[in-house]
Parts: C-alpha cells; structure tokens; sequence
C-alpha cells in the first residue's frame, strides 16, 4: 500500500508529462489527478488504521559503498503518516483546483500545452515530497529534499516567458542551495561520526553523539549540537526562517495552486519535519533547540510585520505562511514536536485553503493581485468569501478559550504559545504580538478584499492586458475550485478538534500515537478510543463534502477523553519518562524535556493571552478598514520611516544584494574574466595551443633524419641517465 | 714489474691508440690499416693470457681475411667521407662536451673498480684448469659442450647474416637483357624467322 | 646436453628446424611460388606452438647450466610473442602478395627473429640473452629493408642496423662492467654478488645495458630510429616491429632486473621511471605532429613503452603483472589496427596519409567504428581494454609510492588522446573528400573486427588474463 502511495504520483507524472501527446491532454491530467487522489485515499487508510509501530518496506538496495550502506525503503511511522496525508490530501485538492484554475491563462496561446506539463510537474512534486517524508535514511531523504527543490524552481518559473518569474525560479533554488549546504554538511558529519547514514542507525548513536566533540572550522564544537545546527540551516532554507526566507515571497510568481500546496502546505513543512525527524538527536542538542526556537520565534514575528503593510494578496498569505512556520519551529525548538507536527497539519488545511481562496479571488478577479484594486467582492463570489472566512478563523485562532472548542489554528496555535511559555519566556512573548498582528492582516485582508467599496482600476491597475470588456466584472469560480475549498475548509474547522488530544493532550496519548515506549502502559486503553473515534470521519474526506456530521462526532469523543486522562497520568508519566531513553517511535522526548507536560500547567492568562491578542488585531483592523479607512494611510504617513521599512520587507533583499549578490557578481566577473578567461583557459590554451605545438615542432626538428643526430641522441641519453643516476643516487 | 706487464701496457696502449686513430683519420684506407694494427695489438693481449689458439684466429681471420676485405671495399665505394666530416664538426664542441661528460663519469667508475666477494672464484669456475689441458681443447670443452645452445644461436645468428646477405642482393631483374646461351643455342631458324618474296615496287 | 636440456628449448629447436627445413623447401621448390604455403604453415606452426607452450608445461625449469630458463613467466611472454607474430604473418600475407613482395625468406626470417626473441626472454646469462638479442636484430634489419626496389626501405634497414650495431655495443660495454663486477655472466650469479655497497662501475654497466635494451622497445630517447623505421618499412614489416620484439625486449628488460638486479631495485627503478616519463611525453607530444599514420602508431608505441615502462619502474612484483597485461592487450591493439593500416589503399596503391581517411565513416560504417573503438582503447579511454592496461601499471606506480609518475602517466595520456582522437575526428566529421579505399582480406577484416570485439568486451573479466599474469610475476619477482 506505502508503495502504492509512493509511485502512484510518479507514475501520473510520467503518463502525464511524456504521454499526453497520445492520450491527450485532458486524458493525462486526469489520470494524475486521478492517481493522486488514489494515494491521498490510501494515505488515509494508513494514517487512521496505523497503529504506531514503525515499519518498513524495502524497495530495493539503493548505495553500496564502503561502509554507506541504504536502501530504497518507505519507513512508515507516525510522523511519516501525518506527513502522507498532508501531503496527499493537498495535493490531491490542488490538482482537482488546478482542473478550474488553469483553464485558461493568458500566459499562454490556446495552442501551447501548458496544461499537461503543469500537472506532471504537480504530480512530480507529490513524489519527490513523499520520497522526503517516506525516507527511510538521510540520502533518500537528501534526494526527496533535492527532488521537491527542482520541482519548486519549475513550478515558480512555469509562466517561463516572464523574466520576473524566471529570477523567483533562480532566487529560490539558489537560496534553498544555501540551505541544503548546510543539510549535505550535517549528512556528511553524521556519516563521519556515526558511520551510518539509517535513521535506526543514527538515532542509537545520538547520545554518544552528545559526548563527542569535532573540529570544524577551526573551532571544537559539540558534535550533537554541531549537527543539529548544520540541518537546521538545511531546514531554514526549505522552510524560509529568518536569513533564508527571502525566496519564500517571491516564489509567489508561480501560479497559486501551486503556492498552495508547495509554498504553504507541503514542501516549506519540510523542514518542520526534518527537525522533528531528527528529534532523537535534537534531543541531545541543547543549543541548536535554543538556536532553533530563537529563529523561529523571530521569523514569526519578522514575518508578521511585514505582512501588516503587504497589498499583494498572495504576499500577505505568504508572509503569514512564513510567520506560521515560525511558530512550528518555536514548537520544535523548545521539544514538542508533537506540538510542531500538530500545527503543520493544521497550518497545511487553512494555508492551502487560504491560497486557494485567494487564487479564487484572483480567478474572478482575472489576475488582479492587488489588494487595493478589490473591495466589496462578498456578494460577487459568496462562495470563496466564507472559505476565506473560514480560513481567516482559523488562522487568527478563534474558539473558546479555556476549552478545547475552536477552529483548527485555535487549538494548535494555542498549543504552541503554552509550549514557547514554558520552553523560552522571550519566544512566547514574541509569538503572542505575532498572533496579534497576524489577526491584524488577516483581517485586513478580508476587509480590504470582501468589505467596503470596488475599488478595481482606481490603483496603478494598467488596462493593457487586452480583456477590458469583462474585467470589471467578478464572477465565482467554477465548481471544481470551490470543491477543494469546501474540503479543507472542513479540515480547517475540525481537524483542530479532533486531534487535539493526541497531538498534545496528554503525555501517555502522545506518546502511544507516535509510536513511543508508553510512560504508563494503561494509557494505551485511553489512547485508542480518540484513535478509533477518528476513524469514522475517514471515508467522509475522499467522498468530498456530504457528511459533515461523522467528523464532529469523532471530534467530540476525541475532546471528551482528554482532561481525565490529563489527570490521572501526572505522575506515573514524570516517573516513565526518565527512564525510556530508547529511541523508539516516530519522535523522541528526552528524559529531562518535560515541556510537554508542563504546557498543560501554565498559568491561565497565558492561555488566554493569544486569544485577548487575537481580539486586539481584529478591533484594529476593523478601525483601520472599516471603521475609519484614512487612518492607515495618516499612519503611515506619521511613521514613514518604519512604514517603509515594513513595506520593504526589512530591506532583507537589498542587505543581501549588498552583502552577498553584487560581492559575489563581481568576483565572479572577476574570476570569469581575469581568473577563468585569462588564467585557465589562458594557461589551457596555452600549453595545448602554445606549448604542445612548439614542442612538437621541436620533436619532429630532433627527427632529423641523420643517423649520427640519432647515435648522438642515443649517447646523450646514456650520459643522462648515468648523471642523474649518480647524482641521485649517491647518497 | 715483470716483462709480461711491460708488455701487456705497450699492447693496451697501441690497442687503444690504434682505435682512436681509427675513428680520427681523414683517409678511410689508413682508418683499416688502423684498425689491422688494432687487431695485431689484440692478438698480442691474448697471447699474453695464454690463449694462443684465440689469438692465431684473431690474425688470420680478422687480419686476413675480414679487414682485407674492408680494405677491398673502402677502396672500391668512393664515399666523401670530407662532406660527412663536415657535417660532424658543426656537432663537434657539443660531441666533445658528452664525451668529455661520458669519459670522466667512466673513469670515476673505474677509479673506483671494485669486484664483488665471490667474482674471482666465479671467472675461474668456468673454464678448465690451465696446466691439464691446453687452451684449444678447453675452448672447445666450452663452445661445444657448456655452451652449445649459445654455439649454436650464433650458427643461427650467422645463417640469418646470410639469408638477409641473398635476400637483399640477389635479383633476378625483369627489366635487364641477359645472354641466355641455351636460350640461344635451341633456337630454331624456322619459328624465329619467315621469308618472304617481295615483288619489285610493291613493298610488304 | 642432457634430456631435460633438450625438453626445455624444444619449442625453440622445433622453430629452428623448421626454420632450416623450410629454407631448403623454398630454395628448391619454386621460391617465391611457396611463400604463401611457408606463411601459412609458419603461423599454423606458431598457434600450435603456443598452444603446446601454454597448456603443455609447468613449473620451473632450468637448462645449459642455468643459460637458459622456462618459467611462467616466460612462457607467458612467449605466447603472446608465438600468436601476434603469427597475426602479423596472415595478415601481412595478403598485402605482401599483391603487392609482389611476398619472398619465401618472409616465413622463414620471421621465424628465426621469433627463435632470438624466444630466447631472449628464456635467457638466465648475459651471453644468452645477447645472442637471443643478435638473432631477432639481425632478423629485423634485414626484414626491414626487404623492399629493396624502395630507397626509404633500404634506409630504414640500415638506420635499423647502424643504430642497433650502436646499441649492441653499448650493451656489450653494459655487460663487460657487470661481468668485470661480478666474474660471471650467469643472473642468479650476478643476483649473488649484489648486496652491500654498489659499485659506480656497476651502475654505469646497468645503465648502459639499460640503455641498449631501451633501445629494442624504442623508449625515449633511444626511440629516434622508430619512426623512420616504421614508415620506411613495409607495412606488414612495421606491425611485425610493433608488435612481437616490443613483447620480447620488455620481458627482457623484466627479466634482468629482476633475476639479475633484483638486490638493488634502487638502482634500475629510477632509470626505468626516468625512460618511462620522457617515452610517455614524447610519444605524446610528437605524435600531435604527423600526418602519416605509420609514423604516428610509432609514436604511439614510444608512448605506450613507456606506460609498459611505468609498470616495471614500479619494481614489485605487481608491476611486472601490470607491463605483462599492458603488453599483452597493446600488442592486441595494435594488431587490430595494423589490420586496418595494411588495408589503406588508393587505386590500389596502399597509403598512410592521415587525411585520407576524412569521413571514412560514410563509406564504410563498420570498420569506421571498429577503428573508433581501436582509437579509443589506445587513448585508454573507458571502458575498452586500453583504459584498463593504463589502470593497471598506472595503479602498481601507486602501490609502490611512485605517485609522480602516476600523475606525470595521466598528464601524457590525456595529451596523447589528443591525437588518436583527431582520426577520429576525421573519420566522423572530417572534411568532404574522397576517402581512402579498404581493401581487406578476410582475414584482416576478421582482425581488425576481433580486437575491436575483444576492446569492447575485456571489460568482462579481462579475459582471465590477470590471474595468468599474476603467476607470471610471481615466478619472476621472488
């Protein structure tokens, strides 16, 4: 079955992107979409039957060499199977959209077969993204890694005939270079140190690991904390943290399914997944976790002010993609993966949902991304304004708070905020701001799109595109588009809910869901009722939208069983986990991280502290946009400076152009012209174009003909070799 | 310094000076004439180490025979031998600087002649006790007994001179006449020619 | 001479007789008219030698006295030398028939010049491997200038001859100090008088025997003879050059280093390293140069004796495996290449101008690409057998710490593609002409074919060849 899910999309690209001449177009988009949806349905059957035992299907043997020994194989475990739903379940919705997106495009002539490439491109991903999730060692991964790279630099530069995406496309992948630098070096470190490249392998070694020390450049590091630092920075690159994350907006060039699902959902995840991945080893790491967490915390909050001043739609959604991803790696940093994992999933339904709407605003909007061009489009496109709205929700975190009611982003958001409390003081003060203002853009966003006036063509919008006659009209997108977005707007409301307990409900539950030595072995019973109740709303999500009802019955029993078993479990769980240092499971909590359980204990203002944030961005943005419209523009013209600074995203990009882009253009001018050009190729060319003649010239000139020149050559090579020889080997 | 040294120095010396003189000489028939002296001087050396027999060869074989016939043959070719010295001169300050180089080096590995342990019981292992048998039969003992296979390659060595002597000079050439007497002798009036009555002012 | 004398030069007496029986057959029956028969009989006579040599004996064995060895090592040398001389010989046979200089003393001066190079790889004494060098010299010379009728024929022979009576001589010299030094001629005798100190004297004797030797395989700078030599030759007579006495002069060189001076490697190894860079380089780089292919297979063979060279330079017993393996797949090459040179032609006349072979490739596909395989293998470009036999010595020079002239092999080797390369080049995308006739026994279509198959296929396995040559390096190097 893993395999199924693994080579399916593989296949649907393959039939797709070379077979569409024969079959046809649709025919091949078809049958991508339709085996994507095949292992988005068989991702579902694994993530509910699974029963937290790791397993493994061998493919094939993939690297003999020396002592780096792999094979193919799709590690299933709890982590991976998060992953394949996320994954597929996106993808899956992403390519039925992209049947109603990419329609038509005015990037291209009726006569260019955008359709199919772009399709096996989608499908493509799909499978490089589950070889990184289903990776069962760091070289499979590496490849996964690589392989969504490459199908995120065609994906950005797809309309390839604009320059703008092309340097998106270019941006991107060479920023991601950096990234994975760092990531081929932790690789490379843990083969160097371990031996081993298997996951299995490497997690036994981390505690060794911990106490070893290793030179590089120049300095003794700890080889743990080394480590974990080195694939963070592989992390941060995939994942856009703070230093890295300037590709991230950009990328928003490619068309906006595929930002849904590559820039919000999946691949920009990868990085939240490898940390986690890699827990067993963060676990011995203490100051890459600090490192982590502070970056994170950063990032979210970076991320959020930038995106208070943002007037591309598309822009917005991605800073707060980037913000979001920030709270998952708070998550991470401070040791609760499970909390991390917890907000992708989540993030991965209202962000692909948020993108979805906002391609769909776009689409009836044809092309329009201008926030300040819209206006007054809830009644024009009912539809997409509640899955906005339902998106919005979920992001800003609306629910009861002190209870575990609310939309999904409440409920993992929330959990996240309670960790970074207990885990670093400064991270959570920092993330509760963020959650305000990304209430504050969020809002904006809706304002400024759905409510007020149309304010199409009054703001630097050209006429020139050539479709004038119907462009002032917004239409609603076709059924095809709304339906993803009725589905993940049910995963947005409910997923929250109905996974709450185990991703962060009690500690026994966690640990039984991930596959980890259970604190206390009672807490399996308890563990397996929310697991079984999760069970029903399963074929509800392949059969789209009809029942709604088997969802929030599940949620219900999933919620109901937390708080008791909270209680019960305190005390045996402090006790179990000092000594299960084993590192089974999908995820590892070290022995000394109690952040987990201490999360449930923090003090109630703290708990309502996002929420009461939450609130103040809303009523902020309500004054701005609706309320009092000219007060954003008098704000930012009484603090231009900072306005600017916002508005230019931290002059990140033009810092790096400074520091990195011209440095490195000229030096490598300079090496292209004087050291390459002059040099090499001088030298080169030299001796095969100089050298070489002259001293075949000479050789044939020696050649003379004349015995005697021959006898002579002869006697000279004799004396030669009896000076050399008795020269060198007098001693 | 007994007489037999007196005498060995004075043929090594003519030896050696009859060599150089050999190469030096401007005409080709005194460089032979050299060169039998050199032969002479040679003779006279094995006599020295009692091989007579080698020695009586060395006279009537290479004297007699070999560097008369060299002699015949230098005076029969005309070779300019001035225009080749010419061309060598122009090489002789560089011909002059290796042979230099060469000739210090092998003196310095003369100079300093060593012999390995063992290597005067080895040369004399080989060849019979000089007082048993005289020098003609213990040459004999050697080529045709000890070392027969190397008697015999250079049997071989020499039928190839010979082989390769045919080969390259004797030709039967196409594009020459040549009287062949029988040829002549078997010929027959009646094929070779036919008479032919010409009447008066007609022509054949 | 006892039996066991007798049984170990069998081989050797048989070719002689043979060589003697054949030589009163043509002189008395028909002369030239044999020539064909005799070619045919000598190689038939060769393969079953060979045969008989290759399977039929074992062990050590040592005959006259100690002048003369059978060991695997020889009798390794000795096939290949037995099976690419009768290569030469059949294809050679067509040529030389239509082109009337197929003369019955062909066989039979052959035969003896595979007798010297027999013995001299079988030699356990100075003298022996003197006369063994005699008899396959003198064979050569006179081949060499067998087209008489051709001034550049003649000339080669007698270069051949003044320069080899040259190198003879330095030899000689060589050997007069070695055998001064020690008081025998004998090699297990020399190898037990080494040991200490050696003496100057000694070294100069080793490097002029060195010298002499480096002359029979044409390394640089004793090489100046070869590509006058090559081109003057007849064809067929230049494959025979390129071929068989290189196999022979190598293991000799082999054989007395080792059973002779194998107690002072220090001192042979530097000589050889030394040849073995300068033949590399100067193979390489002359080559660029030339427009006759003869003259550039000569080069060719400068260069690749000094790879061969690399292996022995490298002075351990590996390094003796890797010359026998380079050796064995250069003579390969080089036969199947030959087998294409011999068939140039235009209008009949044969001809070896480089140029004539633009866009070969569109008139005759096959060959074309058997030919690009040859090239390729002899560049030593991967995966033909040529790569491997650059791997292999190129590896020993590693093993034994001579990283140098690893590095300075791989430096000549990528400038010697160059020019194998370039016929290439011509072949497939050279200028519009007329390209070359290929007129081609069956024979030398079946050769040149063969050894492109074998280049393309030794990848498997070599062949078994490495095992073999290894037992053969074994016995030599104790």
């Amino acid at each position: 079955m893993a395999t199924i899910i693994l080579l399916a999309p593989l296949i649907g690209a393959l039939i797709c992107g070379f077979g569409w001449r024969i079959i046809g177009e649709r025919a091949g988009q078809i049958i991508a979409t339709a085996l994507v949806f095949l292992a988005a349905f068989l991702s579902w059957v694994i993530f509910l039957t699974f029963d937290g035992e790791m397993y493994r299907v061998v493919l094939l043997r993939w690297i003999e060499s020396g002592s780096l020994g792999s094979e193919w194989a799709i590690r299933i475990d709890r982590l991976t199977a998060i992953m394949l739903v996320v994954v597929n379940s996106v993808s899956a919705l992403v390519h039925l959209y992209s049947f109603g997106y990419m329609a038509h495009d005015d990037n291209w002539t009726e006569r260019e077969h955008y359709r199919a490439r772009f399709f096996a491109y989608l499908s493509f991903f799909t499978f490089a993204m589950l070889m990184l999730v289903t990776s069962d060692n760091l070289v499979q991964m590496f490849f996964g890694w690589e392989g969504v790279g490459v199908a995120s630099y065609l994906l950005i530069g797809f309309y390839y005939k604009k320059p703008s995406a092309n340097a998106a496309a270019i941006k991107a992948f060479v920023v991601n270079r950096v990234g994975d630098f760092g990531f081929a070096l932790g690789i490379m470190a843990l083969f160097f140190l371990t031996d081993s490249i298997r996951f299995d392998e490497v997690f036994a070694a981390a505690p060794a690991l911990a106490e070893t020390s290793i030179r590089f450049l120049w300095t003794d590091w700890n080889a743990a904390n080394l480590i974990g630092v080195l694939l963070f920075i592989g992390a941060m690159g995939k994942s856009a943290q703070l230093g890295l994350h300037t590709w991230l907006p950009d990328a928003m060039e490619g068309p906006t399914p595929v930002s849904a699902l590559i820039h919000a959902a999946t691949m920009v995840t990868a990085g939240v997944f490898l940390v986690c991945r890699m827990s067993p080893v963060y676990e011995y790491a203490p100051s890459a976790m600090v490192m982590i967490t502070v970056l994170g915390a950063a990032t979210a909050f970076v991320a959020a002010t930038i995106g208070l001043v943002q007037n591309d739609i598309k822009r917005v959604i991605a800073y707060s993609t980037m913000s979001q991803l920030g709270y998952m790696f708070v998550a991470a940093g401070v040791g609760v993966y499970s909390v991390a994992m917890f907000h992708l999933f989540t993030h991965a339904f209202f962000k692909a949902m948020l993108f979805l709407g906002a391609g769909s605003v776009i689409h009836a909007t044809h092309h329009e991304q201008d926030m300040r061009n819209y206006g007054g489009l809830r009644k024009k496109i009912p539809y997409t304004f509640w899955a906005m709205m339902i998106g919005t929700l979920a992001i800003t975190g609306v629910g009861i708070p002190l209870t575990h009611i609310g939309f999904a982003g409440f409920l993992s958001k929330d959990a996240v905020i309670e960790s970074a409390f207990v885990g670093n003081q400064g991270a959570f003060w920092l993330l509760v701001v963020a959650a305000g203002m990304t209430s504050f853009y969020s809002w904006r966003l809706m304002f400024l799109t759905f409510y007020g006036s149309n304010r199409a063509g009054t703001v630097g919008h050209g006429h020139g595109h050539g479709h004038d006659d119907h462009h002032h009209e917004p239409h609603e997108s076709p059924k095809v588009m709304l339906i993803p977005l009725g589905v993940l707007a049910l995963g947005a409301m409910f997923s929250g809910m109905i996974w709450y307990s185990v991703f962060f409900g009690d500690e026994d539950k966690v640990r039984n869901w991930f596959g980890m030595d259970a604190a206390h072995h009672q807490a399996e019973e308890h563990a397996a009722a929310p697991v079984e109740g999760a069970t029903a709303p399963a074929p509800s999500e392949g059969a789209v939208v009809s029942t709604e009802a088997a969802p929030v019955a599940g949620a219900a029993t999933a919620v109901a069983d937390v708080p008791a078993v909270a209680t019960e479990e305190v005390a045996t769980a402090e006790a179990a986990h000092t000594a299960s240092v084993a590192p089974k499971g999908a995820i590892f909590i070290g022995p000394d991280n109690t952040v987990l359980h201490d999360a449930h204990y923090v003090p109630k203002w703290v708990k309502v502290s996002p929420f009461i944030a939450m609130v103040l961005g809303f009523a902020l943005s309500w004054l701005f946009y609706i309320k009092n419209p000219s007060l954003p523009g008098r704000l930012a013209a009484n603090q231009r400076p900072l306005y600017l600074f916002l508005l230019n995203k931290w002059y990140f990009d033009e810092l790096y152009d400074w520091v990195f882009v011209r440095p490195a253009k000229w030096l490598g001018g300079f090496l292209w012209k004087r050291g390459d050009g002059a040099v090499i190729d001088g030298s080169i060319n030299g001796v095969a174009m100089g050298l070489i003649p002259l001293l075949t010239r000479l050789a044939g000139r020696a050649q003379s003909g004349y015995v005697f020149h021959y006898a002579f050559a002869m006697v000279i090579g004799v004396v030669a070799l009896i000076t050399w020889l008795t020269l060198s080997g007098a001693q | 310094m007994t007489v037999a040294d007196y005498a060995f120095y004075a043929f090594a010396i003519v030896v050696v000076a009859a060599g150089l003189m050999v190469t030096l000489s401007r005409n080709p028939v005194h460089s032979v004439l050299w060169l039998i002296l050199a032969f002479l001087s040679s003779a006279g050396l094995f006599v020295l180490l009692g091989a007579e027999f080698v020695a009586m060869l060395l006279i009537i074989v290479y004297v007699g025979a070999v560097a008369v016939l060299f002699l015949f043959v230098v005076m029969m070719l005309d070779i300019d031998f001035a225009a080749l010295k010419g061309e060598i001169a122009r090489y002789m300050p560089l011909g002059l600087l290796i042979g230099v180089v060469l000739l210090m080096q092998l003196s310095l590995g003369i100079g300093a002649w060593v012999q390995a342990e063992g290597a005067m019981g080895l040369r004399q292992a080989v060849a019979p006790e000089m007082d048993q048998v005289e020098n003609t039969r213990a040459l004999g003992l050697l080529i045709y007994d000890k070392y027969l296979l190397l008697f015999q390659l250079s049997g071989l060595i020499l039928l190839v001179a010979m082989i390769g002597a045919i080969l390259l000079t004797l030709r039967h050439r196409k594009d020459v006449k040549r009287q062949n007497v029988l040829h002549q002798m078997w010929r027959d009036p009646a094929k070779a020619m036919e008479l032919k009555d010409v009447k008066p002012g007609q022509g054949l | 001479m006892t039996a066991v004398d007798f049984n170990t030069i069998l081989p050797e007496f048989l070719l002689a007789a043979f060589a003697l029986g054949a030589l009163m057959f043509g002189a008395y029956f028909g002369k030239d008219k044999t020539a064909a028969t005799l070619v045919w009989a000598t190689s038939g006579l060769f393969i079953a030698l060979a045969l008989f040599i290759g399977f039929g004996t074992e062990g050590e064995r040592m005959a006259f006295g100690g002048l003369f060895t059978d060991d695997p090592f020889a009798r390794f040398a000795k096939v290949i030398i037995l099976v690419s001389a009768a290569c030469v010989m059949v294809m050679a046979q067509d040529y030389m028939q239509r082109r009337d200089l197929l003369r019955f003393e062909f066989p039979i001066l052959v035969t003896l010049a595979v007798i010297g190079m027999m013995v001299m790889v079988s030699a356990g004494d100075l003298m022996t491997l003197y006369m063994g060098l005699e008899l396959q010299s003198l064979s050569l010379y006179v081949v060499a200038a067998m087209r008489r009728d051709s001034t550049k024929s003649s000339e080669a022979g007698l270069k051949y001859f003044v320069l080899g009576a040259l190198s003879s001589g330095l030899f000689l010299y060589g050997a007069s100090l070695a055998y001064g030094f020690a008081g025998t001629t004998q090699f297990a005798g020399i190898l037990s008088t080494l040991g200490g100190d050696t003496p100057v004297g000694l070294t100069i004797g080793l490097v002029f025997m060195l010298a002499a030797l480096a002359f029979k395989v044409s390394a640089a700078p004793f090489h100046m003879w070869t590509p006058d030599v090559y081109e003057g030759s007849p064809t067929p007579i230049t494959a025979f050059f390129a071929t068989a006495p290189k196999v022979a002069a190598m293991a000799l060189i082999a054989r007395l280093v080792h059973d002779a001076f194998g107690g002072i490697p220090g001192e042979w190894t530097q000589v050889l390293a030394a040849l073995a860079v300068v033949s590399m380089f100067l193979g390489a780089i002359a080559a660029i140069g030339q427009r006759d292919i003869k003259r550039l297979m000569a080069y060719s063979s400068i260069a690749h004796m000094g790879y061969a060279l690399v292996g022995l330079a490298s002075g351990t017993a590996e390094g003796v495996q890797a010359m026998l393996i380079y050796m064995a797949i250069y003579v390969t090459m080089n036969v199947g290449t030959f087998a294409f040179i011999l068939s140039m032609e235009r209008d009949g006349r044969p001809i070896t101008d480089i140029q004539s072979l633009n866009m070969f490739s569109k008139k005759e596909p096959l060959k074309a690409l058997a030919l690009l395989v040859l090239m390729f293998s002899l560049a030593g470009v991967p995966p033909m057998l040529g790569f491997f036999g650059k791997f292999y010595v190129l590896k020993a020079a590693v093993d034994a710490g001579m990283v140098w002239l690893a590095i300075a092999g791989a430096v000549a080797s990528v400038i010697g593609a160059f020019y194998y390369l370039r016929i290439v080049f011509f072949i497939y995308f050279g200028k519009d002409g007329e390209p070359a006739d290929s007129n081609m026994a069956p024979v030398q279509w079946l050769m040149m074919v063969g050894v492109a198959v074998i280049m393309v296929l030794g990848i498997v396995n070599l062949f078994g060849i490495e095992p073999v040559a290894a037992l053969a390096a074994e016995a030599l190097v104790r």
